[in-house]
């Protein structure tokens, strides 16, 4: 039984730290683009922010089972397999992206305009107002936003089961409920718990120490 | 010297700034006040293009400011500081680095002995020495403020613009930064111009200013002049009411808007005329430590001409009051 808890430890931690890394790194691209254009950005542009803003709309309405399974070509093409724990990054990185491109996004937006306004009093270039002002002072909501995505992926991540990508959760699913074995389930559920429980405490302490 | 020339700007529909001229001198403190919403605020951003206006023209020191020349708007902002109601410092960083910011948006380093000596005699100028490597958040409103004036100078800027600067404040400490604001412009001769709407401000520092209503310019002057005598438009804005005054016998206002305030005028001529009269209503103001005030005597009619001539040859300005 230790054996095969530490391996689906061991997986779910991996489909989470890959999922969150490559979802992090996408998603900051959409969630710049979407800052920069929205009404009160710096470069407003209707156009280029309500179809990104749709596209990302469109994305997170997919229920992440179904995702899962639409995108198996692609996952194929990416992993170079469609089954296991690496090919199920993919599916969770792509339902991750439109999700934290939003937090990000959300994050980026609530920076204090009259900040902004005096960013461009003292001659801030647009470039230097997003680096210096936007992110700079948006870094601990965004972290924030990166532990909501943690614990959410841990929860996704039972659902890679369905693509063999293994992991607590399905662990939890097959031996415990499918196999009648409580032990599994109460054991499984605890571990999540657990790791749900440190990251929260690790995210809580960043931000304090960042803001 | 800064010169508005028939400025107007409108949003969409909407005309909030109309033909405004004003002129302003260089080191000199002056107010632009008005009730929220008249304009002001707009009118400085103009001045040092953070908004745009479609008519007329603004220059500061002969160059034109125009958003259309991204080149010489960039140049000419960086000659002037600014100051705002909500201090609008970034929350992360200490205030060496808040106060180092605009340097860095002008590619100048910040740690090197200069430099770092340039923003600490800042620090020490606004008197938060000891503050150096706190973060906004703990902070007061006006160390808070402090801090965003040290940061505006930090380019040696010639005119630093105040918007609303001391609104969110309470008087005492108001009072403390238009003293550090007054200790600036005679110590470094930096032109300062204040959007207010409050008359402390007009009344401890500035030297001149612009009386602001729906986006038109409606007086300009000393703020002695103007609100010691105030037409009927700032008397609505300083919420004066018509003063109940007594109906019998005959009321002459008296204004004592330079040195004649000093002097015992009152006493003198009711001695010199050798008559009666009673004091029905009286004010006196403090603008820039200057006491200046207005009173109103009620006479009988038939000393009314004597008082009057008397006045003229003491060179005291008079209105009878009907």
């Amino acid at each position: 039984m230790m054996d095969i808890i530490l391996t689906a430890s061991r997986q779910t931690l991996y489909m989470v730290f890959f999922s969150t890394l490559f979802s992090v790194i996408l998603g900051f691209i959409p969630a710049i683009i979407l800052t920069l254009t929205a009404p009160d950005g710096l470069r407003p542009n209707k156009i280029v922010y309500e179809t990104l803003s749709l596209l990302v709309n469109i994305f997170r309405s997919f229920p992440f089972i179904i995702l899962l399974v639409i995108i198996i070509p692609f996952t194929r093409l990416i992993a170079g397999k469609a089954i296991g724990t690496r090919a199920a990054v993919v599916p969770l990185t792509v339902s991750a992206i439109p999700y934290i491109a939003r937090i990000f996004e959300t994050s980026l937006r609530e920076t204090d305009p009259g900040v902004i306004e005096a960013a461009r009093s003292f001659g801030a270039s647009d470039f230097q107002i997003l680096l210096r002002v936007y992110i700079k002072e948006s870094i601990p909501r965004m972290l924030n936003g990166v532990i909501l995505l943690i614990i959410s992926l841990v929860g996704y991540s039972a659902m890679a089961g369905t693509v063999g990508g293994g992991g607590i959760g399905d662990l939890a699913i097959r031996y415990g409920y499918q196999q009648y074995k409580t032990e599994y389930l109460l054991v499984c559920s605890a571990i999540l718990i657990v790791f749900v429980q440190l990251v929260q405490m690790l995210g809580n302490y960043l931000y304090k120490k960042l803001s | 010297m800064i010169i508005l020339e028939n400025v107007s700007k409108s949003f969409s529909d909407l005309r909030v700034l109309k033909d405004i001229s004003i002129e302003i001198q260089d080191h000199e403190i002056y107010g632009i006040i008005g009730q929220s919403g008249a304009g002001k605020s707009t009118l400085l951003r103009c001045i040092n293009g953070l908004e745009d206006y479609q008519f007329g023209r603004i220059t500061v020191d002969g160059v034109p400011v125009s958003v259309k020349d991204k080149k010489q708007l960039h140049q000419l902002q960086k000659k002037m500081g600014m100051i705002f109601q909500n201090f609008n410092l970034l929350e992360r960083l200490d205030v060496y680095d808040n106060v180092a910011l605009p340097m860095k948006f002008w590619g100048m380093k910040t740690n090197t002995p200069e430099a770092k000596k340039k923003i600490e005699g800042l620090i020490s100028l606004v008197g938060l020495e000891d503050k150096i490597h706190v973060r906004p958040r703990e902070l007061s409103g006006g160390q808070k403020q402090r801090v965003a004036i040290a940061r505006a100078l930090v380019l040696d800027p010639q005119i630093l613009l105040c918007d609303e600067a001391t609104s969110a404040l309470d008087p005492a400490i108001t009072r403390e930064i238009l003293d550090l604001l007054q200790r600036i412009n005679r110590q470094m001769g930096i032109t300062i111009i204040v959007v207010t709407h409050q008359m402390e401000v007009v009344k401890q520092i500035c030297e001149k200013v612009a009386f602001i209503k729906d986006g038109k310019v409606l007086a300009i002057g000393k703020p002695e002049d103007l609100f010691i005598r105030p037409s009927k438009e700032i008397k609505a804005f300083l919420h004066e009411s018509s003063e109940l005054l007594p109906d019998n016998g005959v009321n002459i206002q008296l204004f004592f808007t330079d040195e004649s305030a000093d002097e015992p005028v009152i006493s003198q001529m009711a001695r010199k005329l050798n008559l009666d009269f009673s004091i029905s209503w009286a004010k006196l103001e403090d603008f820039r430590s200057n006491i200046y005030g207005s009173l109103v005597i009620t006479v009988d009619e038939k000393d009314k001409d004597k008082v009057l001539k008397y006045l003229d040859e003491v060179k005291v300005l008079w209105e009878v009051l009907s």
